[in-house]
Parts: structure tokens; C-alpha cells; sequence
């Protein structure tokens, strides 16, 4: 990094685009500390910068309460509360050049977020995805097992975050076969069929956590059936609030899920609609890792000021992949913590953490109140 | 059929698009058509109708029409002039 950064519009775009190719040529969890924050952090001030240029509601929130970023430190970024994209069109590029809206309805079902997408953005983050994943599950591509309806892709305009996800690991399919039929209940005639044509090879399974909990994990288990998928893994997603409601944690769901469809390996990947593409996929340890396009932050719920690992707070996830929305750096309302950097067992370099779950509402609206107050 | 013929039939059963639309310089997501849900269906079609299996670097690289040939040719397949 020389330090050069342009300040004309549009050659920001194309600034970030050449800085990247340094990253996408990387292996993504093989730099260190120091290393890592040396790239990322000119690069999170540039996309700070250009969100302020371009984006007024961003740039109200930024004023307020931050100070001058400098190329230093991760943690004195300016963050967004994520729930801003629920009441704000926050949007740092023309309307013309938006070419998808992603929209996410969340848990709460209440107003949808909003994301807006343009080509540059959108193509960053099937890159970014592509090379995270890769790690987990290899360059082929593999049979596709996808745990829901292909109802969810039918309406094209409506780009739901389901349907986003679903796309996106779609990357690593070959013979999408969907799992489910339009009223969630398993299509059996297809699972079954998947199974005699793949049993004795690596398949992919995707689904969101909830829905391969209750749409396939219980209905096995009600119909007293199992699958057998002995090289398949599960990648899954999504929020964990509806099964904490039901006592079920990540290390139950890998056993029940193990078992019911008979896969090697179960593995978890946290990210949020509002972040496609940059996303937190977990290891043999059980520990969530940032690829090097992205970070994490934990923050104190009352006084938001940084956390050392060990102690639970706020997430504040970072990427380095959006410029047509300011969303590469936000407070989100989930619990976790740090667990440690660079020394993981399994070998992968940068941050680790964990998610513990949801702030409750309450708070959640204390913090999110500050943070409107500036729009 | 040449190599060439089928791969503009690969792109106009894929993607219902129109023959002459499929140009060396269609770029993906440049028209409604080539989105990412259809771009998983071309892919598939390419494979099946070459015979080949391209890998998630490839799906990633697929930008445009001349893209799609240069991977194709990675596997040896063969475009005249």
C-alpha cells in the first residue's frame, strides 16, 4: 500500500477495485495482525470517506460522535446501527445504477431492510464468497442439496436475503435439487432421488439453520426416518432466536443434524443480508473466522467502547466489499465474543469469535435510538 | 453444429434470449435475462452440451460471451475464427 488515494468520484470505485486484487489473490485467513490491518484499515477509511461523500444520511450518522478517522486503528471506524436499513434508504450510488434491492425481513418481521446493489458491489461479493468458501469445500462443485422451496426464487424483483443466500452458495452446486415443496413439507420423491444418485460421493446440503431444523431435521425424526449422505456436508445460516426459544444450541443442532442426515461434517457460517458475500464460516473448532476482506469488532452494549476477548458485547462486523450502500462497517444487535487472533487451532489467521445470541429489545433500542438521532 | 452454434444455442435455451442478442461483448447481469439464477441454468446447459465441468473459479470468471469461450477452451474445446 502506498498510501496514494484519489479524491475524484468514480476513480474511488476503481481505487478500492486494484487494492482488492491484492486480496482476492491471498489466501483468506493467512494474514496476521499486523499484515491484515495494514490492507484493510486504508481501505475501510477510503469506502468511510466515499460513504460520506455520497451518502448524506451516512454521513450524518459518521459526524456524530466519531472523530477524524485515522489509517490506524479498526476500532475508531464510524458504525451504523444495522437496523437503520429498516427506516433509512441508505444508498451511496445514483438510482440508476442500483440494479437489485436485496431485501430482508428479519426475525421480527416488521419493516424489510433494504440493500442496495449495484454490478460492482454485487460481483465482489460472489467473489468474496467464493473465495472464503473454497476453503471449507474445495474448487469443484459439488451435488446441491438445498433445504428449502424453490418457491423462494421464483420472483426475481423480490430479492429476498433467503433467496440471496441460496443463490450464492449456489456458486458451489451442480444439479440443484431442492428439498422441499412449496408448503415446506419435505419432497421425499427428490430427497430420495438425490440420495441414489449421490450417496457414495461429497455432496453439498445448504439451508438455513431454522428452517433444515424444523422442515427436515424434525421430520426425519417424526417419521422415524434417516439419510445417509456419509461424504456430505451441511452448510448452514441464518438466526439462532427461534431455536433458543426451543433450548436447541449450535452443538445440538450438529449432533441432531449428523444424525438425521447422516453427514460427515456440519458446519455453521454467520453473516448478516446487509453484508452479503463477507461472512464468518466456522472451523473444526467450532470458532467463527474473518477472511481478510472482512473483521470484527465487540463492543460494550452500554458505552459501545471496544471489548478485549473473552468479554461479551455487541458485534460490529466490517467488509471491505460495499460501495453502492454504506454497510462496511456495522453494529449489529448480536451478542458475542472475541475468542482470540491469529492463533485459532486450526490454523487460520485473524479474528475469531463466537455468537451468543441476541441483544434483548429493550436494549437494542437504547443504542439504535443514539444512532438515529443523527438521521 | 460448430462449437461456436452450439454455444449461442446453449445461451439462447439458458438465458430466452434471442440469437443475435448473444454477441462476444453480452456481459452478465448486463440484461435482465443473464442474472445470477440464470447464470447457474447456462452453466449447467455448457456442461452438459460440451461435456465438461467447470469449477466455482470458472462460474466466477463467466462475465461475458468471449469470457465463456476463453474457459470452454481451458477444457479444450475449440472456437473457429
Amino acid at each position: 500500500m502506498n498510501g496514494r488515494k484519489p479524491t475524484a468520484e468514480g476513480a474511488q470505485d476503481e481505487w478500492l477495485d486494484q487494492q482488492l486484487e491484492a486480496l482476492w489473490s491471498a489466501d483468506p485467513f493467512e494474514l496476521q495482525h499486523t499484515e491484515k490491518r495494514r490492507l484493510l484499515v486504508p481501505l475501510l477509511t477510503l469506502l468511510d470517506s466515499h460513504h460520506r461523500s455520497h451518502c448524506p444520511e451516512y454521513e450524518r450518522v459518521a459526524r456524530l460522535g466519531f472523530g477524524s478517522v485515522t489509517d490506524q486503528s479498526l476500532e475508531e471506524l464510524p458504525f451504523l446501527a444495522v437496523r437503520l436499513f429498516k427506516s433509512l434508504s441508505l444508498k451511496s450510488v445514483d438510482d440508476d445504477r442500483v440494479f437489485k434491492t436485496l431485501q430482508s425481513s428479519g426475525t421480527s418481521g416488521q419493516v424489510p431492510a433494504r440493500v442496495f446493489l449495484d454490478q460492482a458491489t454485487s460481483k465482489r461479493q460472489s467473489r468474496a464468497l467464493v473465495k472464503i468458501l473454497q476453503g471449507s469445500l474445495g474448487r469443484a462443485r459439488l451435488p446441491m442439496l438445498i433445504i428449502d422451496s424453490p418457491a423462494v426464487l421464483r420472483d426475481r424483483t423480490l430479492f429476498s436475503a433467503r433467496g440471496a443466500g441460496i443463490q450464492g452458495l449456489s456458486f458451489f452446486g451442480r444439479d440443484h435439487t431442492y428439498a422441499l415443496d412449496e408448503s415446506m413439507s419435505p419432497n421425499w420423491q427428490a430427497i430420495d432421488g438425490f440420495i441414489n444418485r449421490y450417496s457414495d460421493q461429497p455432496v453439498l446440503i445448504f439451508g438455513f439453520t431454522f428452517m433444515v431444523w424444523v422442515h427436515l431435521i424434525q421430520s426425519l425424526e417424526s417419521n422415524g426416518r434417516k439419510l445417509a449422505l456419509p461424504q456430505g456436508v451441511l452448510m448452514h445460516s441464518g438466526g439462532w432466536k427461534k431455536l433458543e426459544d426451543r433450548k436447541v444450541n449450535n452443538s445440538e443442532f450438529k449432533a441432531r443434524a449428523r444424525d438425521a442426515l447422516g453427514v460427515e461434517k456440519v458446519i455453521n457460517f454467520y453473516g448478516m443480508a446487509e453484508q452479503v458475500g463477507s461472512i464468518f464460516v466456522e472451523c473444526d473448532q467450532g470458532h467463527l473466522h474473518t477472511p481478510v476482506f472482512a473483521d470484527v469488532v465487540v463492543r460494550d452494549s452500554a458505552t459501545l467502547a471496544p471489548l478485549p476477548a473473552g468479554e461479551v458485547g455487541l458485534l460490529q462486523v466490517v467488509s471491505v466489499l460495499p460501495t453502492s450502500y454504506p454497510g462496511h462497517s456495522l453494529l449489529t444487535e448480536d451478542l458475542g465474543q472475541l475468542l482470540g487472533e491469529d492463533d485459532c487451532p486450526c490454523g487460520r489467521k485473524g479474528r475469531y469469535f463466537s455468537v451468543l445470541g441476541r441483544l434483548p429489545r429493550s436494549e437494542v433500542r437504547g443504542c439504535s435510538d443514539t444512532q438515529q438521532e443523527a438521521s | 453444429m460448430t462449437n461456436q452454434d452450439i454455444l449461442v444455442d446453449c445461451f439462447t435455451t439458458a438465458l430466452a434470449i434471442t440469437s443475435d442478442t448473444v454477441t462476444e461483448a453480452l456481459a452478465y447481469n448486463s440484461i435482465p435475462e443473464w442474472d445470477s439464477i440464470a447464470h447457474m441454468t447456462l452453466v449447467a446447459e455448457l456442461e452438459s452440451r460440451f461435456g465438461v465441468m467447470m469449477d466455482t473459479d470458472d462460474i466466477i470468471d463467466m462475465s461475458s460471451v468471449a469470457k465463456a469461450k476463453a474457459i470452454l477452451g481451458k477444457y479444450g474445446v475449440a472456437f473457429e475464427g
